[in-house]
């Protein structure tokens, strides 16, 4: 197990290099000079020159990409173009707002979805299946923005139980504040969970070492045991990369209900055409997005012996 | 007043809901199994071998299986014990080896903690003591660096390695009756023997009774003590080993072995006869075998033929050896 945790980790770092090097290709792939990009239309030529120096920009490419590692190792990101203010500042700002968002999704995607679609696989085929099944199809295909704008409605503008609006101002407040949000974020998460899981479960049952189990003397309880044991390890595949995805954070969600996430931040950058925002944000979601699947291959390798030799 | 039998087995059926209809994977067999008895069952794919076994456990699936006649362990009706009573039987008295290790044993537990998953599920003891014993298990089928292997995943061993194991789990309760099926059919020759002759020195010093399933009548011939022959859900034909593979009197078990010399047998598959085994969702009247049957005769596919008991104790179902008596 140390050795394949080893490897992995080596494994990871060529993956992070090369996110960086596309990111940094993809700046100056991008129509246009970047620094005009920086420096916007209308700047005089000496400025654009200086700011040609000022970012090495004047330099051999790869020394400009040594260059641009040296930076990003050292936590610097640039400088938004829109505000002025450091980039990783913002970034790290808008990241934690959205990891609120994401890991509360994901909670409430894990434990729906485990339970709809567990209790759907145990009971494959039977009128309890085609309810969770349905359930969790809904889950799946219905617009959430839509889902979180009724819900907007509903609970926030009728009934004024629930904030619909912004993060409030920390503690019990926040918390209220990111109950809308992180229900409307976990619809989709809890769908396709429940579906892997139902899979995974009735599967897992009809495999003879289940009736091995049983032919050992074990009751129903120890059975579900080594069932359980049997599927953790596609559940935390499953809930690994649904976590990646609600990290990116949801423009349409975080627009709905104000909350100045990432995927807030990214559409700001857009429209503004913040180039240096832009390329934190996708260079962080890019490095984040490794490390998530270096965690996922860790945890799957814990559970699942076999998995250690890949 | 006669001593009861370990194991008996009155006019068991098996019918199970197929999409095409009921299909009788078990047509009314009896049999019996003494202490410390070997008895071998032959026949065909699909004539029910395995769903006996199964049947003998109650491991068939409830929903969708109907099951008649008695199974009697130790005195105790099966089928009219609660499930909680079968559990306790179930790997105790009861325990069976199954055909590919590979699938039967759980992939993400160690052999050692499947092992001593069963031992504490049917013994006051702790695990340090279940571990010991595990050891003890591995060393008795004799698996080579048994302590290293206790830690061992099922993929990290051999096929062979893995069958020995599974069959140290079935023993770890010292079971009373040891059900194999087809326990070696998944190993290399050279394994398999290794293997066969395993089963047959530990039941020699357990003392305990087995049913063993086999395509290959080289096994019968030199592990049983009573040999029955299957064929469509039925046992046409069983007695002693001697009995039944050198003289049978069975068209069906004679076509499959009359004409082979004991050397000729090692390794040789039931596939002799020509024609294949009938639809069970749609048995035909009378012998299930008269179709495919060179002696057949006038009464054949009329009604099914009763059990004829000889007078040496062995039994056959077949209106020749009725008109013989
Ligand atoms: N769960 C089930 N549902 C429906 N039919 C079944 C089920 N299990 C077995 N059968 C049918 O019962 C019949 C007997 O099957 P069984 O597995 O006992 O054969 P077998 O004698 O063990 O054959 P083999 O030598 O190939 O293992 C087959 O026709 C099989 O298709
Ligand atoms: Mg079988």
């Amino acid at each position: 197990m140390l050795t394949y945790l080893i490897r992995r980790v080596l494994y990871a770092v060529p993956i992070a290099l090369g996110v960086t090097l596309l990111v940094f290709t993809l700046l100056h792939l991008a129509p246009g000079d970047p620094v005009n990009a920086v420096a916007g239309p209308d700047a005089p030529a000496e400025v654009v020159e200086q700011l040609r120096r000022a970012y090495g920009f004047d330099r051999p490419l790869p020394m400009q990409y040594l260059l641009f590692l040296w930076r990003i190792l050292g936590g610097d990101l640039g400088v938004s173009v829109a505000t002025g203010r450091p980039v990783a500042g913002e970034l790290a700002q808008a990241f934690s707002n959205t990891l609120v968002l994401a890991l509360g999704a994901a909670l409430v995607g894990f434990v729906a979805g485990v339970a709809l679609g567990g209790v759907a696989g145990r009971h494959k085929g039977t009128a309890i299946d085609h309810l969770a099944t349905v359930v969790s199809l809904i889950g799946v295909s219905v617009p959430h923005y839509w889902l979180g704008m009724v819900m907007v409605i509903v609970l926030a503008v009728e009934a004024n139980l629930l904030p619909a609006m912004g993060m409030g101002s920390g503690g019990l407040e926040l918390l209220r504040h990111a109950v809308l949000p992180v229900l409307t974020m976990a619809v989709i998460p809890t769908g396709i969970v429940a579906r892997s899981v139902r899979a995974a479960v009735g599967e897992t049952l009809e495999r003879e070492f289940v009736q091995a189990l049983r032919a050992k003397g074990l009751g129903r309880g120890a059975v579900l045991r080594h069932v359980v044991r049997n599927v953790s390890p596609t559940i935390v595949a499953v809930l690994g990369l649904q976590l990646g995805y609600l990290l990116g954070g949801s423009i349409l969600i975080e627009t709905v209900f104000s909350w100045p996430g990432t995927g807030f931040l990214l559409n700001e950058a857009i429209f503004k055409r913040d180039l240096p925002v832009l390329q934190g944000i996708i260079l962080m979601l890019a490095l984040f997005f490794v490390l998530l699947n270096l965690l996922v291959d860790v945890a799957q390798a814990a559970l699942d012996p076999r998995m250690r030799r890949a | 007043m006669p001593e009861t039998p370990l194991l008996s087995v009155r006019g068991l059926t098996v019918d199970f809901a197929t999409p095409r209809g009921t299909a009788r994977a078990v047509a009314g067999i009896d049999f019996h199994l003494d202490r410390g008895e070997v008895l071998c069952l032959l026949g065909e794919s699909g004539s029910g071998k395995s769903v006996t076994l199964r049947a003998l456990m109650r491991l068939l699936p409830q929903a969708r299986t109907r099951i008649g006649g008695r199974v009697t362990i130790e005195g105790a009706d099966l089928y009219a014990l609660p499930e909680r009573k079968v559990e306790d039987l179930r790997g105790k008295t009861v325990s069976m080896v199954f055909q590919e290790p590979m699938l039967a044993l759980d992939p993400v537990y160690t052999i050692g903690a499947q092992i001593a998953e069963t031992i504490i599920r049917h013994e006051k003891v702790d695990r340090a003591e279940a571990d010991r014993r595990a050891l003890e298990l591995l060393e008795k089928v004799q698996i080579p660096s048994a302590r290293q292997r206790l830690d061992a995943y099922p993929h990290e061993m051999s096929g062979g390695m893995r069958q020995r194991a599974m069959i140290a789990l079935a023993l770890s309760c010292n079971p009373a009756v040891l059900l194999a099926d087809e326990p070696t059919t998944a190993l290399d020759a050279t394994v398999q023997m290794q293997v066969l002759l395993l089963l047959r020195r530990l039941q020699a010093e357990t003392g305990m009774s087995v049913i063993m399933v086999t395509h290959d009548i080289g096994v019968a011939a030199e592990t049983a003590d009573r040999v029955a022959v299957m064929y469509a859900g039925r046992i046409v034909e069983q007695g002693t080993a001697a009995q039944v593979l050198k003289t049978p009197r069975h068209p069906y078990a004679a076509g499959l072995f009359a004409s082979t010399v004991h050397a000729g047998w090692k390794g040789r598959r039931l596939d002799a006869i020509p024609g294949a085994p009938p639809d069970l969702t749609a048995l035909p009247p009378g012998c299930a075998f008269a179709p495919r049957c060179s002696r057949r005769r006038t009464g054949c596919s009329e009604a099914q033929p009763p059990i004829t008991r000889f007078a040496d104790g062995r039994e056959v179902v077949c209106i020749e050896a009725l008109a013989a008596t």
